[in-house]
């Protein structure tokens, strides 16, 4: 009897391993990996796929931008998910990878309800994330000290934010977090915090900033009169084939551009109305649709 | 017959047959085991160690170095990569927890194993049991919410510190602590206590003088236990204290350790670059005071052993 239950369990541990191995070999699959912003809109676009291509599969992972980037330099993935240029990661190159823009972000800076400030100059802001002004009085709000909160070093949102909103200065040393959702939470509930958000991560007990009058809208992001916003980009190596061009299409078409982009908080690319390099150089778009 | 009976005396049995299988079944068990410890030790050894030969940062500047920046050069041109503020808090949110859960483990344990066993063994130690089992996020959570904003309430700053982080390793490494600590009491012969009552000694006097004195090696193992616990932990700790790579001033300003530093940066970086290698180097040093952790025990174990 026991013999048999050790040859049952050896058998059981073979065939795991066994399925482990061929796991999904039965239909097609991609994988794509990176930004944990672009994760929900690659996640959704891919469910969606799958459904309407019977047998055609799109893993989704995150792990952030620079396990996207580095993974899909090694050809590790199929597709590689960041939310910066590959040119600004260091240790990324970048002319072997090819860009696909699929959504824009725009961010905008949070602060706790009640300090007293709903609109700041540019050069404000710079002064408060530099650490050069340190209490909201100074500024026009109450008398309370201001509480910097970052997002780790290398995080998208953070070299966004600091390239556009601090025109490429470097956010004082201070408390960081890895996460928007805790960032939400803390900014939320400690008095004199601020920090900065994605549009969708935005909530009621939260107040956002506009900058020199130009509120944090969709709108002022496609013609860059809000000038804190990034692409979402899904990078491939080489020129994608197969169902890693298939995919890419599909997210770029119409179909998901004007739904599942909008739905989730993104901006379509479609809509933009100048367009931006890896340098910060802008051009406009002359006659989009 | 007789070749049959010859036969059966020289060739294995059945049942010897079944324990050299369970041999080395059991043998490749250990072996795999012993093989994932070393791959896993060598390869975060030669990561951690790519910081010091690849990126050529010396030692020293990394290990003494206040300065933590590792995307950013000094203005020496230097890599930006001191990891003493986060060396410090590590330890001292380890040693402050430790210092402050250690007399309520003992009293508690003392509580449980010479004052009220039976209300000891029916109520108190399943309390203590789920404690170890609570997950370390809902640590955090709970920090997040309440410890964070009593600290800021009660002593200012921000909330988000040391202070933070000690609180909740305190509860976190409690319940280790004090099983441990019942354990080492319950190892107690009784006829010390036995002896010592005879000779006219009260309860506390015997808690005290004998109990308590013949369990000190088992007590101070179940502290470095706990130590290693909080040393070791990340998440709860990560959510509670501010994350800021400074030089901890006081006990209320944002500080950070090896674990929450290490679990910020891993997705943003990329594999082979100096940003990544530091890292590693981060981990390494965690991995190394394990071991170091370990060994003491080792030692306090074999030194204190009771004759």
């Amino acid at each position: 009897m026991k013999r048999k239950w050790t040859s049952a369990f050896i058998g059981m541990t073979v065939l795991l391993t066994l399925t482990a191995c061929s796991g999904g070999d039965n239909g097609e699959s991609i994988t794509a990996v990176g930004s944990s912003a672009l994760q929900p809109l690659v996640e959704a676009a891919g469910e969606e796929y799958g459904a309407t291509n019977l047998g055609k599969f799109v893993n989704v992972q995150g792990g952030g931008s620079g396990t996207g980037l580095s993974q899909i330099s090694e050809g590790a993935v199929e597709i590689g998910n960041s939310d910066v240029f590959a040119e600004e990661k260091e240790g990324i190159d970048a002319s072997a990878l090819v860009d696909h823009k699929v959504a824009v972000v725009g961010i905008t800076p949070i602060v706790h309800k009640g300090v007293g400030v709903t609109d700041i100059s540019k050069e404000d802001l710079k002064l408060i994330f530099t650490g050069k002004v340190t209490n909201w009085k100074e500024v026009g709000g109450k008398d309370l000290p201001i509480i910097v909160l970052n997002r780790a070093t290398g995080s998208g949102t953070r070299s966004t934010f600091e390239a556009t909103a601090l025109d490429g200065a470097e956010s004082v040393r201070s408390q960081e977090q890895d996460s928007t959702g805790m960032v939400r939470q803390i900014v939320a509930d400690t008095p004199g915090a601020i920090s900065y958000v994605a549009f969708s991560y935005v909530t009621d007990d939260l107040q956002t900033l506009s900058i020199d009058g130009v509120k944090p809208t969709d709108e002022h992001v496609t013609t860059n009169e809000w000038t804190i916003w990034s692409y979402e980009h899904m990078y491939t190596k080489g020129k994608p084939t197969g169902l890693t061009k298939d995919f890419i299409d599909y997210v770029l078409s119409d179909e998901v551009q004007s739904t599942i982009v909008p739905q989730l908080g993104y901006i379509s690319v479609t809509q933009m109305k100048v367009e931006k390099d890896a340098f910060g150089n802008l051009t406009k778009v002359s006659s989009q649709n | 017959m007789q070749s049959s009976i010859e036969e059966r005396l020289t060739k294995k049995s059945k049942k010897a047959k079944l324990e050299t299988f369970g041999k080395s079944l059991s043998f490749i068990c250990i072996a795999f085991i012993v093989l994932v410890v070393i791959s896993i030790l060598y390869f975060v050894a030669s990561k951690g160690i790519a910081t010091f030969t690849q990126n050529g940062v010396s030692i020293g500047s990394f290990l003494g170095g206040t300065d933590w920046n590792p995307s950013g050069k000094g203005a020496d041109g230097q890599p930006l990569v001191g990891a003493l503020p986060m060396i410090t808090g590590s330890f001292l949110v380890t040693f402050l927890s430790a210092i402050v859960a250690t007399p309520f483990a003992i009293g508690a344990a003392v509580f449980m194993t010479e004052i009220s066993p039976k209300m000891g063994k029916k109520i108190l130690q399943p309390v203590i049991e789920l404690l170890v089992g609570i997950p370390s996020v809902v640590y955090g959570f709970i920090g997040l919410t309440v410890v964070v904003p009593a600290v800021r309430n009660v002593f200012g700053g921000s909330g988000f510190g040391i202070l933070a982080g000690t609180f909740v390793l305190f509860v976190m490494i409690l319940p280790t602590v004090t099983s441990m600590t019942i354990d080492a009491l319950n190892t107690v012969p009784r006829h010390y206590r036995e002896a010592s009552l005879a000779l006219g000694a009260t309860r506390w006097q015997t808690v005290y003088k004998v109990v308590l004195r013949s369990a000190i090696p088992g007590i101070l193992t179940a502290v470095v236990f706990g130590m290693a616990r909080a040393f070791g932990e990340a998440l709860a700790v990560q959510m509670v204290i501010g994350n800021a790579a400074l030089m901890p001033g006081n006990l209320v300003s944002p500080a950070s350790t090896l674990t929450s530093i290490l679990t910020m940066g891993m997705g943003n970086t990329v594999m082979g670059s100096l940003q990544n290698n530091v890292l590693w180097s981060l981990a390494l040093i965690l991995l190394v005071m394990s071991l170091v952790f370990n060994i003491m025990t080792r030692l306090i174990g074999k030194k204190g052993a009771m004759k």
